[in-house]
């Protein structure tokens, strides 16, 4: 219904771009709509845009897939360390009110998140963190450190925050639904409370995680606010190290938007489009994949036997 | 300390290692202590690593906003960075305007999907809705204002804003909804049915009352998505320092997530404080949210227990 519809439009808005940028979108790293002072047109496949506009993503595309992945390498080991902490070893007593505080921490918006970043975590990371570790001169940890700490290290830090409850409530969930029988079949071998954990629940829960990571990432893929505050917000080029400015898909689609309207021959307006429709696509595609592993997890079978 | 030692699981074996269950070898005697140990040590990392951001982002947002918070954010307008009238006042409308647009559409979805909709057809739009669910929040934005905004001339205003909000809200009310009815026991449909009653007033009567906790509480989730959202009104919305009004196009809303988000790239200690209190009441709004939702289906669980006695 309303997917069919965005999509739709998203392409009928994209498709005087996708003519005039041709594969160039997708192989090229400059992303400018031209100078607003240019006179005369460029014409491309019979569409029009400013003198001197180049529309590439390559450089948005890897902002958008390597801050996500950072964030998805630290979130997913985190939220399943701290999942199996809260069902397997505290008191059920504090169960509640954990579960109410991992609920607040999925419902805070990104434009707080974002805030965070840029006034409490950056700065600290920037003074502490980041300037000692550039002194000693490794290569991609050296450059560019800006004093509010925005660039691609804190930006994938909040995001990841900002996914680690997703994962964290679904491992949860999962490591409930773990078979109260096979738990107490490990206790009654003799296994210790963790080799339990590691040789019964975990292999139980692995592509349920999976899935939620999945879910994760697509969050984290499409997150806009927070990364367009945290992210420096760099149009040209590659980050000059993980410290350093850079941008999204989505962050650029905000942030670029004031000036594309700005665009006489309408191509910016078209050119973001497009990039909306990559970002839709690959986030469709990665919850697909996610929702398809539930779907068959809905049938539960037990893990016992795999392997040994 | 415990001084006690556990007993060898595994004799003859000198290396300290078994070859273990599936694969994962386990370490015996006194490793397996210490393994164990250092097991629960990393869980405790990990839920530290959970706890100590949450932490810091709600303190800070608020030990921010503590020199803000007075009666005049409700009295001033945002002209000054005193007031914040105007952007609560429209996230309240805006609320307002998801919760009758996304709950009536989302609930009569939910509904339809439950009773009414053939097996094949309605499991392709289960999937589309889910799948929906997913979708970055820019990306219906930037629909929103290119098909809306643009595309019919609409210009900013609460319209094309409450429409891409209830876009982004849909599914968690449709979903929620049809699990609500799904949960109400089929012996009570089937008791309908016996009766003769007709499909439509068989829902109507008897299957919806059951049902409208879990369904209220769906409601509830898409009212928190939408008052901490900011990528889908940016461009539909606007900003206006004005209360809002009732003329649904072409008249710019003011909302509290703007207010922070406009704040944070602006320099100067009263900016900072205006914005991190505009996110502390978006915070307050949420939370009383979030607690109303955990009521509501707490006694949709209670309700479906009598229901199944």
């Amino acid at each position: 219904m309303a997917l069919v519809f965005l999509a739709y439009e998203l392409i009928r808005q994209a498709y005087p771009s996708i003519l005039f940028n041709g594969t160039s979108f997708f192989t090229t790293k400059v992303f400018s709509p031209g100078s607003a002072y240019a006179t005369g047109v460029e014409v491309h496949n019979g569409y029009k845009a400013v003198k001197g506009a180049h529309f590439g993503i390559l450089t948005l595309m890897w902002g958008t897939l390597v801050s996500s992945l950072i964030a998805l390498a630290i979130a997913v080991p985190v939220s399943v360390g701290g999942a199996i902490l809260l069902v397997e070893r505290l008191p059920r007593r504090l169960q509640g009110p954990l579960g109410v505080f991992l609920e607040l921490l999925a419902g805070i918006p990104s434009v707080v998140f974002g805030l965070w970043g840029l006034a409490t975590l950056g700065p600290v990371l920037a003074r502490d963190v980041y300037k000692p570790v550039a002194s000693l001169g490794i290569p991609w940890f050296d450059r560019a450190i800006a004093p509010t700490g925005q660039g691609l290290l804190t930006a994938s830090l909040v995001l990841c925050v900002m996914i680690i409850p997703i994962i964290a409530a679904t491992t949860r969930e999962l490591i409930r639904s773990v078979p109260q029988t096979t738990r107490e079949g490990a206790v009654a071998l003799g296994l210790t409370r963790s080799e339990s954990v590691r040789l019964v629940t975990v292999p139980f829960i692995r592509t349920g995680v999976l899935a939620a990571a999945l879910l994760g990432w697509g969050r984290a893929l499409g997150e806009t606010i927070a990364v367009l505050l945290i992210s420096g917000y760099n149009l040209n080029g590659y980050p000059q190290s993980i410290f350093a400015a850079f941008t999204t898909m989505a962050a650029t689609i905000a942030g670029f938007l004031d000036g594309a309207i700005q665009d006489p021959t309408g191509m910016a307006v078209h050119a973001l489009a497009e990039v909306g429709l990559v970002l839709l696509f690959v986030t469709v595609v990665t919850n697909f994949a996610g929702r398809l592993i539930t779907r068959r997890l809905a049938t539960p079978g037990l893990p016992i036997g795999r392997g040994v | 300390m415990r001084r006690r030692r556990r007993q060898e699981p595994t004799a003859g074996r000198d290396d300290g290692r078994s070859p273990g269950l599936a694969g994962v070898s386990i370490p015996t005697g006194r490793h397996r202590r210490a393994g164990d140990w250092a097991f629960w040590a990393i869980c405790g990392l990990a839920f530290a690593v959970i706890a100590a951001p949450c932490l810091s982002v709600l303190i800070s947002v608020f030990d921010r906003a503590a020199p803000g918070i007075d009666a005049s954010l409700f009295t001033k307008s945002t002209t000054t960075t005193a007031g914040l009238q105007n952007a609560i006042l429209g996230t309240l409308v805006l609320l307002l305007g998801v919760l009758v647009v996304a709950g009536t559409i989302g609930v009569a979805a939910g509904i339809w999907l439950a009773e009414f909709a053939p097996g094949r057809l309605g499991a392709v739009l289960r999937f589309g809705s889910e799948v929906l669910a997913g979708s970055p929040s820019i990306v219906v934005g930037y629909v929103g204002y290119i098909a809306l905004v643009v595309g019919l001339h609409w210009g900013e205003g609460l319209l094309p804003a409450v429409l891409a909000l209830s876009v982004l809200v849909l599914p968690y009310v449709v979903k929620n909804t049809e699990v609500a009815l799904r949960q109400v026991p089929s012996a009570l449909r089937e008791a309908t049915e016996a009766l003769g009653l007709h499909r439509a007033k068989s829902v109507a009567r008897i299957l919806v009352p059951p049902a409208t906790p879990g369904i209220v509480s769906g409601v509830i989730v898409a009212l928190a998505i939408s008052t901490g959202e900011t990528a889908p009104l940016l461009f539909t919305a606007g900003f206006s320092n004005s209360n809002p009004s009732a003329h649904p196009l072409h008249h710019q809303v003011g909302y509290l997530t703007a207010v922070t988000f406009n704040d944070a790239s602006i320099p100067g200690k009263d900016y900072a404080v205006q914005g991190a209190a505009a996110a502390a009441v978006t915070l307050i709004i949420l939370i009383v949210l979030i607690f109303a939702g955990r009521m509501v289906s707490r006694r949709s669980r209670r309700a479906t227990e009598r229901m199944s006695l």
